[in-house]
């Protein structure tokens, strides 16, 4: 079957979305962790930074990431028509 | 009409596990007052791990099946937010339950690698692969491979992988499940281990993928019930604030204060730690210096060592009016002398690593990468890095994890289900640091300083039960207890919370119970994962096509049972230590499998030769790297980048890309068909929208 141009610009839009997912995703883990022994010093709910980002930051954008891809392609979906059958 | 099926079927589900949740928490009530009533902690124990685990036996009973589909996937209708509490359970195993605030509680931020890891692995499951594998919609992670590269080659690599990263993670739960199970009836750990695999076996034997779903649902609940009642417990104790996730940043704060304090020898607490520290440095250097005798003298300065020795312990006794301690002291020195020069250098060698970790003042808790200079912490950073990454692609390649997102209705709600997954797994993994940061304020505070005539009651309780776990010993003769006269297992924290925090045994049983749910709920994962690729993917795919359904559940159901016996004989053996073998695991999937399921989606141009080339360079490279670095194997060669073997997958997955890459720009492009399957798992529905496209 041959792929509409819609078609081709969903898959586009579903690339970039989940590419600035990832730059999101690997800053919080892998930069925030490289710069830990720089970052400790700072204080943030009365946790030294990095040992925050480590035990909780990390995780809420983890979920923030994913429960957003979700949210985003549920309307990309319906809004390129290729969202599965009627409720 | 499906529609309506499915909501109602999704209320029914609600009501049937809020009764559930509630029944559970009778339970305990029911219990705790059994205790108060007199009824002794063995009985109780024994109750609550035979009512859990009749229980989980019940559900695999009442969801019994021989419809393949059922049996497969759980016949595609498992909700989102049901989903995700089983993925929850599923993925948290006996080292996350119980070791992990340990490990975080002996390395402090270096440990938070595996909260990371074992996290953010998830956010690649939701962006790479889950709705892109519930769209493709068959049975297993290897049946992918088989369709996206044709042929049964990627199949069968596929089948080999999946068992043996499989198989080695299950060995570690079982090792749990017999630990626990031991622990906590006085059973033997043999016995414990094949009681566990009883109850694993009812479930998944009778029901499959239907009755390991539900019975892991109702494992979460357990689990996390049980983590969270002694932590929120011990948080109200020491701040007074029932979050435990808010509240220990004051608690940090203190314990770091604390730290300071017995670090400086300046103060009397801290004179007193460097008087203990100083005794540890000795014994290092007894331990060296009789190492490099060893290396020069050989066999026969051992011999002689050994002799000089009894000789001591000769005269001291002869002498009149001897200290009868130091005599016992002097032979106990002579028995356990070491027989051969192999043990002993093996002995000594251990003395002084232990020794001098002793000798060296406290890490701070919140400090990432401490070390002495410059080098040593960045080799600790470099590992910490590589350790996540491993973790996190591990997680998105691991056959048993991927395969529930087959189960949803939708690829809209495995979407849903990877955020589902990750909120409940995400609540134990923000509580454990927590836990490990208030049991070591307990510590610090409370147990040292005290005087070893007056210990706390579970110190000595736990010290009776495993050396290994608790021991206090008074070094300096002091009568006081210094930080560094006392060694902590890291499995002690989570298993003694509910004693520091004074808790009724109701609770610690409980705690049992929960490490139970979450080394028997991943093993029923696991188990099935084993049994499914080599009935599905070996049998019926490339041995009998043609095989009728019942004979294909037949043989699942046999290999299963085989699976299971085998795993517990191997587990019996008690191989090498549970952190590595889940590592392990972890490593070989992200080489093996992550390459070449992700490329499969995102590049239409990926070949089987490329899928062969990937998966077998990044299986090889993890195994050599694995098999030449682990001190188990014996061969010790010079590490890469002194990257720990743990590690392995950071060289294993590279090498898979390239091999995939390389492979498929050799050979020519896939055909249409294969091209047009890319297509139909990239979108949740072409062909709906090609129709009204066409209209």
């Amino acid at each position: 079957m041959q792929l509409t141009e819609k078609h081709k610009q969903y898959w586009r839009k579903n690339l970039s979305l989940t590419g600035a997912l990832l730059v999101v995703w690997f800053v919080a883990t892998f930069v925030v962790g490289w710069f830990a022994r720089d970052l400790q010093g700072i204080t943030l709910f009365g946790f030294p930074f990095s040992f925050y980002m480590g035990a909780q930051g990390a995780l809420l954008i983890f979920m923030l990431l994913v429960g957003f891809y979700a949210y985003c392609m549920d309307k990309l979906d319906r809004e390129y028509g290729v969202q599965e059958g009627s409720k | 009409m499906a529609g309506s099926t499915q909501s109602r079927f999704v209320s029914q589900l609600k009501r049937y596990y809020t009764l559930y949740t509630g029944g559970f928490i009778g339970f305990v009530v029911m219990l705790a007052i059994l205790e108060q009533m007199g009824v002794p902690n063995v009985m109780l124990g024994y109750i609550f791990l035979g009512a859990t685990t009749l229980l989980y036996a019940g559900i695999g009973i009442l969801s019994r099946t021989s419809d393949v589909a059922e049996y497969y996937v759980a016949g595609r209708r498992v909700p989102a937010f049901f989903n995700g509490m089983a993925v929850g359970a599923d993925w948290m195993s006996a080292a996350s339950f119980i070791g992990l605030a340990g490990t975080l509680y002996l390395s402090g931020y270096d440990g938070l690698a595996f909260v990371l890891g074992w996290t953010g692995g998830f956010v690649l499951v939701a962006l790479l692969l889950a709705p892109y594998l519930r769209k493709f919609g068959q049975y297993t992670i290897p049946d992918f491979l088989g369709a996206r590269y044709g042929g049964s080659i990627p199949r069968s690599i596929g089948v080999f992988a999946a068992i043996l990263c499989s198989f080695t993670y299950v060995i570690a739960q079982i090792y749990g499940v017999g630990l626990i199970v031991s622990r906590f009836t006085g059973l033997d750990f043999a016995a414990g281990v094949f009681v566990g695999l009883g109850s694993i076996l009812v479930c998944s034997f009778l029901g499959g993928m239907r009755a390991v779903t539900w019975t892991q649902v109702a494992q979460y609940v357990i689990l996390i019930v049980a983590y969270m009642i002694p932590v929120i417990w011990l948080s109200v104790k020491h701040t007074g604030n029932p979050v435990p996730q808010i509240a220990y940043g004051y608690v940090l704060e203190k314990v770091t204060a604390r730290e300071q304090v017995l670090n400086d020898q300046t103060t009397p607490e801290g004179a007193k730690e460097a008087e203990v520290r100083a005794i540890f440095k000795q014994k290092q250097e007894i331990a060296e210096v009789r190492l490099q005798a060893l290396d020069a003298g050989g066999a026969a300065w051992l011999a002689e060592e050994k002799n000089r020795l009894a000789r001591k312990a000769a005269e001291l006794k002869s002498r009149p009016g001897g200290d009868p301690q130091a005599v016992a002291a002097a032979e106990k020195a002579v028995a356990e002398f070491p027989r051969d020069v192999a043990s002993a250098r093996a002995t000594w060698k251990k003395a002084a690593d232990t020794a001098k970790a002793k000798s060296e003042p406290i890490v701070s808790h919140a400090e990432p990468f401490a070390g002495k200079d410059e080098k040593t912490r960045d080799k600790k950073r470099r590992n910490f890095l590589a350790l996540v990454l491993c973790l996190m692609v591990g997680t998105a390649a691991l056959p048993h994890i991927l395969m529930r997102f087959y189960t949803t209705p939708t690829v809209r709600e495995a979407r849903h289900s990877v955020f589902w997954s990750l909120f409940f797994i995400s609540l134990l993994y923000i509580t454990a640091p927590a836990l490990a940061v208030l049991a070591k304020y307990d510590v610090y505070t409370l147990l040292v300083g005290s005087s070893f005539s007056e210990l706390p009651s579970w110190v000595s309780a736990w010290a009776a039960v495993d050396k290994a776990l608790m021991s206090v010993t008074d070094l300096n003769s002091d009568g006081i207890v210094q930080l560094a006269e006392i060694t902590i297992g890291g499995d002690l924290i989570v298993l003694a919370t509910p004693e520091i925090a004074g808790l009724p045994y109701v609770v610690t049983a409980l705690v049992a119970a929960g490490g139970l749910a979450a080394a028997l709920s991943t093993a029923d994962g696991l188990m099935l994962t084993i049994s499914n690729s080599l009935s599905h993917d070996v049998y019926y795919k490339m041995i009998d096509p043609k095989a009728p359904t019942g004979r294909r559940l037949f043989i699942s159901k046999a290999l299963l049972l085989g699976v299971a016996v085998f795993a517990a004989y191997v587990t019996s053996l008690k191989p090498g230590d549970i952190l590595f073998l889940v590592g392990a695991a972890f490593s070989l999937a992200a080489s093996a499998f992550f390459p070449a399921l992700v490329l499969g989606v995102f590049w239409k141009r990926a070949n089987k030769a490329g899928a062969i080339a990937g998966m077998l360079s990044g299986l090889a490279v993890c195994m050599f790297y694995m098999y030449t670095t682990y001190p188990f194997f014996g061969v010790n060669a010079p590490l890469w980048w002194d990257i720990n073997p743990i590690s392995a997958g950071i060289f294993g997955m590279p090498v898979g890309f390239i091999g995939v890459i390389v492979g498929s720009l050799l050979t020519p492009a896939p055909d249409k068909q294969i091209q047009e399957l890319v297509d139909h798992v990239r979108y949740p529905n072409l062909e709906r929208a090609s129709k009204t496209e066409a209209a």
